[in-house]
């Protein structure tokens, strides 16, 4: 019987822009820029939820647009500007984004508020001022467990107000 | 048996603790755990966690508790109650939670005791440790003891803000001192609190939303390798044969084969996927009953003991004499459905042997618990063992068991390398256990104006939390009896609460209607705790609830309904308010929740907001649509996008109600807030359509059936 080939085992072949850096990466095609990200690059910041696209724990910025990673082979992301949890801001400093969910309390376990934080960057770069409505259904693909939707919705709307200076602040 | 001065903590006694060593210098405290007798529930009274705290010389204070956080908001919570009895800011309190080693043992964190209990015991061990503060300052400052006051880490002469102060780490320089907390020791008033009862920011918040926060399945040891256990294909199935040779031929990998346990280790987790599909085994599977005809099944399948839950048979008066006599009666059945818990977080754990002690990273409820059973499990003593409960993404219940633990010790034993199981989300749909199908009827016997006379309450297959009335009736009989469940089955959120308010918060409604009665007036005529009237009268003022008769019978089908409903549990007090439209082509919308909650007095009111709220929300997925459908002991759904649970779209408005009574002990709020949601909008929806539901979920596939 010969032996079989560990998949995992595939050595790294391509580039993957990760946080504005280039990291080495295995381009086998039935993997995931999920996989990659956490198992190969050490980026748990991303989770794992339900690897069929339903929960929206994995979402990263594809060239700016929020997508599933766990539904993104990572052919498909090669050539392409990822940005993770880990890498929205600065070292040391948080976005906006990440402010207004301190700000409103908006978490529990956590678990899913990476993947929300990241859906909520994708909205206002595109949508800034984003209403109600607007942001409900951009983050419908987006599961919280411990229910708190509305601290959420809170969170994205302060930092809507923030991202059009609607706040009374200076717009970023 | 343990040496002195080896850990764990919890099994040495005081003064062979190394605190100081593993510690630094400093103060401690302690408070000792009760834990139950050989019999069961000790005779020291019911068991309950200790406490302890170290004051170091940098005069910051570690706590140590035995519960965990799971998402509840617990670590800010007692951080902040910690913060207040030493009069220390809120971050020079670093909280210890759920590490089998240095923790003080608990019997785990359910039952919506970490306020009623662990925060009563850190406050005490926190106003004993002040108290010795205060003891050393006096000569320090040379006045009485009665004159020094703490104030933000120093102790100072009362009333001065001179510079005659000293600050805590001074204080304890070079101590190595351990003092039992006096039993006379009584926490400071909640009526008093100045940092305790107001909001703040989660202790976590930075790490949460910068990402950098490492859940157990975050975790990567060096060496590690990645596991996975071959399960049965339905509840039931035995192994017959197993054919290893191709796992095995998989390079890196490691198999373990231990009587019914195999399980495969690669060096990531797709070797240890493609390991485990190249495994082929027979199974014997053993005929399972299926969905239809379930209530049936567990009617006839009556168990015995209280292995999941406490059994309870109560009675006053005579309720079979009352119910004979009385001029209105009504016979109803109510039932819910097996739902899982979906921690977004599957079970995670990582398991690494060193010498011959096993050190365990679990996403657990329950670490003393799973400390000691994977101990048995190898035949070791507990000191042998450590389990650490990392940051966890949720548990609502699901998380106690220990068998995925011994699994990775297992295989990590074999490789000797660490190794981490992290289950799939249909793992952890079908190797996980589920809420329990229960089965309630009620019958009850009123006057002709409603008032109630008799009340018969029977639980089957779930347990007798929220059992009792809340209610005045002079006859009543309440009994609770397990059942052979064809499902895996075990603690949920809520669990039995929110079954028996569903059906007695329904029944009651449904009693009110029937003479015609408002169903807020109904209520507050019979209910017999001023705390939850005070809640019911808050929410329905909120709520702009308009006096009306009972719906009557309706020709519409269609159209606004409101409801309401209450419950009393886990010395909560809980009333919701919903308002729903059933649409033309009878799709449900819950248009408005109001909901009012009262659990004395509020330690952390931000967190006890989201949890109202979050809880609220996971409600509404097991009233409205969430469901296990299974057939010969196989799981039908066992996905996402098979399973549904609230999203964005499904949250409605939700108004909270929060009554702070500083003067009543804190109890939990993780669990109440959710038991009076099902029935309010079952009401609901019976006053919009005349349409009386009595089973859950009451909408599954999105409409009013």
């Amino acid at each position: 019987m010969p032996p079989i080939e560990p998949l995992g085992r595939t050595s790294p072949s391509a580039r993957l822009r990760v946080n504005g850096v280039e990291r080495p990466v295995s381009l086998a095609p039935d993997r995931s820029l999920l996989y990659v990200l956490r198992e190969e690059l050490g980026l748990t910041g991303t989770k794992y939820g339900c690897g069929e696209g339903e929960c929206g724990a994995c979402k990263v910025l594809m060239d700016g647009l929020a997508v599933r990673a766990c539904q993104t082979p990572i052919g498909e992301a090669v050539g392409h500007s990822i940005v993770t949890i880990e890498g929205i801001a600065p070292a040391g400093r948080l976005h906006p984004v990440q402010e207004a969910f301190v700000d409103a309390g908006a978490f529990q376990c956590g678990f899913c508020t990476p993947g929300m934080i990241i859906a909520a960057v994708s909205l206002l770069d595109r949508t800034p001022g984003a209403t109600e409505e607007e942001i409900r259904a951009a983050m419908d693909g987006n599961l919280c467990r411990c229910g708190g939707y509305l601290r959420i919705l809170d969170a994205v709307q302060r930092a809507a107000r923030a991202s059009t200076g609607a706040d009374g602040r200076t717009p970023r | 048996m343990t040496p002195p001065g080896a850990l764990p903590f919890d099994l040495l006694a005081p003064a062979e603790r190394p605190y100081f060593d593993r510690f630094g210098n400093g103060l401690v405290v302690v408070l000792p755990a009760q834990r139950p007798g050989p019999e069961g529930w000790g005779r020291g009274g019911p068991p309950h966690g200790g406490a302890w705290i170290h004051l170091g010389e940098d005069g910051k204070a570690r706590a140590f508790t035995g519960k965990v956080e799971v998402g509840q908001g617990t670590r800010t919570a007692l951080s902040l109650v910690v913060a207040e009895e030493l009069r220390l800011p809120l971050s020079s309190v670093d909280l210890t939670m759920g590490d089998t080693d240095v923790c003080p043992w608990d019997m785990g964190t359910f039952g919506s005791r970490s306020m009623p209990d662990a925060a009563v015991h850190l406050r005490t061990a926190g106003a004993a440790l002040r108290s010795f503060l205060i003891e050393l300052a006096a000569p320090r400052l040379g006045v009485a003891a009665g004159d020094v006051e703490l104030e933000d880490g120093r102790a100072r002469v009362r009333g001065t803000e001179g510079p005659r102060s000293v600050g805590y780490g001074d204080l304890v320089t070079g101590l190595r001192r351990l003092e039992m907390v006096p039993p006379s020791t009584k926490p400071g008033a909640p009526s008093e609190w100045t940092r305790a009862g107001r909001p703040v920011p989660d202790v976590s918040s930075r790490d949460i939303v910068t990402g950098e926060r490492r859940y157990t399945s975050d975790m990567r040891l060096a060496g590690m390798l990645h596991g996975k256990v071959l399960f049965p294909p339905a509840y039931g199935s035995k192994l017959r044969r197993v054919d290893l040779a191709r796992a095995e031929a998989v390079a890196g990998t490691t198999v373990v084969h231990e009587g019914d346990f195999v399980a495969v280790a690669g060096p990531d987790p797709r070797t240890a996927r493609t390991a485990l599909k190249a495994i082929r085994a027979e199974w014997e599977t053993t005929s399972q009953p299926s969905e239809a005809g379930i209530v049936e099944y567990l009617r006839q399948h009556p168990a015995e003991g209280e292995d999941l839950w406490d059994v309870i048979h109560h009675a006053e008066g005579d309720a079979e004499a009352a119910l004979a006599s009385a001029p209105l009666t009504l016979h109803e059945t109510y039932t819910t459905a097996y739902i899982a818990h979906v921690p977004l977080e599957t079970h995670a754990v990582v398991a690494s042997w060193e010498g011959g002690r096993l050190t365990v990273w679990l996403g657990t409820q329950t670490p003393f618990r799973a400390r000691d059973s994977i101990a048995d499990a190898f035949g070791l003593p507990p000191s042998s063992v450590r389990v650490v409960v990392p940051p966890t993404g949720s548990g609502f219940g699901g998380k106690h068991a220990a068998e995925l633990a011994v699994g990775a010790a297992r295989l990590a034993r074999a490789a000797g390398r660490p190794v981490r199981i992290a289950y799939s989300r249909e793992e952890e749909f079908t190797q996980a256990y589920f809420r329990p199908l229960a089965v309630i009827d009620i019958r009850s016997g009123a006057e002709k104006d409603g008032t109630l006379l008799a009340w018969q309450f029977h639980v089957l297959n779930a347990g007798s939390a929220a059992a009792r009335l809340p209610y005045r009736v002079a006859n009543q009989r309440i009994d609770t009896q397990p059942a052979d469940s064809p499902l895996a089955q075990a603690s949920y959120r809520a669990l039995a609460a929110t079954a028996n308010n569903f059906a007695r918060e329904s029944h009651v409604d449904e009693l009110a209607a029937r003479v015609g009665a408002d169903p807020v007036e109904y209520r507050l005529r019979h209910l017999a705790d001023d705390r939850l009237s005070a809640v019911l009268r808050a929410v329905v003022g909120r709520a702009g609830w308009a006096a009306r008769p009972g719906a009557a019978a309706r020709e519409e089908r269609t159209g606004r309904g409101r409801g309401i409903a209450v419950g009393l549990e886990k010395g909560g007090r809980v009333a919701t308010f919903a308002e729903v439209e059933v649409h033309p082509d009878r799709r449900l919308e819950v248009v408005r929740i109001v909901t009012g909650f009262e659990c004395g007095a509020i330690v952390h009111p931000a967190n006890l907001r989201s949890q109202v709220e979050g809880g609220t929300v996971m409600a509404l997925g097991g009233a409205l649509f969430e469901a296990i459908h299974f057939e010969g002991g196989r799981v039908l759904n066992p996905r996402l996008s098979e399973y549904r649970v609230p999203r964005f779209r499904d949250t409605p408005p939700i108004e909270v109600v929060l009554l702070d009574r500083r003067d009543l002990p804190s109890q939990g709020g993780g669990e109440t807030p959710l038991i009076a949601v099902a029935p309010a909008i079952g009401n609901a929806i019976y006053d919009a359509t005349g349409r009386r539901l009595r089973s859950l979920p009451l909408a599954p596939d999105g409409t009013v059936p």
